[in-house]
């Protein structure tokens, strides 16, 4: 049903309600090995009741644009949650006496523990990153260090899993190791990655879930788990592949931090300016006109005035189009969700290979707050850091007119040459406020 | 090593499932249209929401005060990750909704 539109909101009530008999059914008919219904009930409904108020209310305050830290926060509350239920059985675990106990059941424990306190570690540093409170960081030998303390959180639970090291106090040792590493995971991935780590961590909760479905003989929390586990490392392959990016380069984490590589040859030549008044004639006696979205559009939530400049366009019988990158934004559909927002039409979004034959009869190529999306130097510099990247052949156009607030480079911190093309002419500004000049300078034009 | 082959013996049919749902996961993603793809991550992060399930159970069974309050604080994160997810999801979907007129 996720597979269209139009049914997608009836699945995903469908889910809720599944969901929330799922949980009334434990609640009441869970029984122990030995026949004990669940006690504490009290306990439980207060603790649904102040969650469902407390994820109700962010939910509904968050802004269209917030969406994907908001996601990431979730994510993260799933993590906790199960990490707490690792250590919780651990506990009960060590009472009951760990020597006979078997490692497999071990095994599942501490996995838990580990992948989801990585995802909670790792997606409040992502909920950070995205809300821009946190800067991107690397640490010298990063991937040494990571890979490192990947490997002690392993040797550790393992070790303890078959009773070679003894003692109930290594839980926390790994609890902490955990966490550590999912903020150390997270911390030097850059923003343009940033997708593909929140729909990484995303599966690692599904994971972490499974195990306690594997711990409770549970299959609703098995299947729920693996389903996300699987269907969210396909979409994080798939985001990689749209950026041309391996997912060990991400993992190991040498992205999107400081150091790009060699850097690409100089780019020669100087920009051209243009002011809204020319940009609205140049748009006004257009055939065809492509926006190319990004994430400065986002940022100024500009996305009604876009939809307006759209029907102003389309009044004057200019074809207006939407180029969407498969990760423009800090998403994948980020940009598609905007501008259902306010209304832009599902039919006039095109994705990458749809849209791109269609830039040579296009006229005006309108690129707002996107940049890395439409480099060529994915294309013909091998030196690039984004070199094979798939991108939106923006250069093919009649005209490029790049609406940008400064001259500062994309997320992957590089020039992007089409800027200096002579086809091209860059309107700076905040994206709302030019689109706003640009109405109103076509509406003038009248 | 005889303890791995006891439990796969054992849970045969689970393993089985286990790898029909990987796959159901696998062919889910690919029938989805890349502009479906926040919300349906933000779906698939409700779903592993199922989490919660665990934390009530160890809230239930809770017989000593570091249980009962690690217990309770997983309802409440895991019931944040549920009906924050699910509802940011329907948010997400109404604005694909209103423009079908």
């Amino acid at each position: 049903m996720l597979g269209f539109p139009a049914s997608a909101k009836r699945g995903n009530l469908l889910a809720a309600l599944g969901m929330g008999l799922a949980i009334l059914a434990t609640i009441f008919l869970y029984k122990d090995n030995n026949g004990n219904p669940l006690g504490n009930h009290l306990w439980i409904f207060g603790g649904l009741l102040i969650g469902s108020v407390i994820g109700t209310m962010m939910a509904k305050k968050v802004k269209m644009t917030g969406m994907p830290q908001m996601v990431s926060f979730f994510n993260g509350m799933g993590g906790a949650c199960a990490a707490l239920i690792s250590l919780v059985e651990f506990n009960h675990l060590s009472h009951t006496g760990l020597e006979g106990a078997d490692p497999l059941y071990l095994i599942i424990i501490f996995l838990g523990l580990i992948i989801g306190s990585i995802s909670f570690s790792g997606s409040m540093i992502a909920f950070g990153k995205l809300d821009e409170k946190i800067k991107d960081k690397v640490l010298p030998g990063q991937q040494l260090i990571n890979i490192g303390l990947l490997s002690v959180i392993l040797i550790i639970a393992l070790l303890n899993s078959f009773d070679i090291v003894e003692g109930t106090s290594i839980v926390y040792v790994l609890l902490v190791t955990s966490l550590l590493y999912g903020i150390l995971f997270v911390l030097p991935i850059g923003g343009a990655d940033m997708p593909v780590v929140i729909s990484l961590l995303n599966s690692f909760t599904g994971v972490a879930a499974a195990m306690g479905g594997f711990l409770y003989d549970n299959k609703v929390m098995l299947f729920g788990g693996i389903l996300v586990g699987s269907a969210g490392t396909i979409l994080t392959v798939v985001m990689c592949k749209a950026m041309n990016r391996s997912l060990t380069n991400v993992l190991i984490g040498n992205f999107g931090g400081g150091k790009s590589g060699v850097d690409s040859a100089e780019v020669q030549g100087t920009v051209k300016s243009i002011n809204a008044s020319d940009a609205a004639i140049l748009m006004k006696y257009s055939k065809k006109v492509i926006v190319i979205p990004g994430y400065g559009l986002a940022v100024a939530q500009a996305q009604h005035v876009v939809h307006e400049l759209e029907t102003v366009l389309e009044k004057e019988g200019v074809e207006v189009k939407y180029a969407i990158h498969p990760v423009a934004g800090r998403m994948p559909g980020h940009m598609n969700v905007l501008l259902a927002e306010s209304n832009v039409e599902y039919d006039k979004l095109l994705e990458m290979d749809e849209i791109n034959p269609e830039f040579a009869t296009t006229d005006v190529a309108l690129v707002i707050g996107a940049n890395d999306v439409v480099n060529p130097a994915a294309k013909n510099d091998s030196n690039s850091p984004i070199y094979g990247m798939p991108i939106l052949d923006a250069e093919y156009a009649q005209q490029v007119i790049v609406m940008k607030r400064s001259m500062k480079a994309g997320y992957a911190g590089i020039e992007n040459e089409l800027f200096y093309r002579p086809n091209t002419s860059m309107l700076f500004g905040d994206a709302k406020k030019m689109l706003s000049e640009l109405i109103s300078e076509l509406k003038k034009l009248d | 090593m005889q303890a791995l082959i006891d439990f796969l013996a054992n849970n045969e049919l689970m393993i089985y499932l286990v790898i029909l749902m990987i796959f159901l996961g696998i062919e889910l993603i690919e029938k989805v249209p890349s502009v479906l793809h926040t919300p349906l991550m933000s779906g698939a992060n409700a779903i592993h929401g199922v989490v919660i399930i665990g934390a009530i159970i160890i809230m239930g069974q809770a017989d000593n005060i570091l249980a009962t309050v690690l217990g309770f604080v997983a309802v409440i994160l895991g019931t944040l990750n549920v009906v924050g997810g699910f509802v940011v999801t329907d948010r997400m979907l109404d604005m694909f909704k209103k423009k079908k007129k």
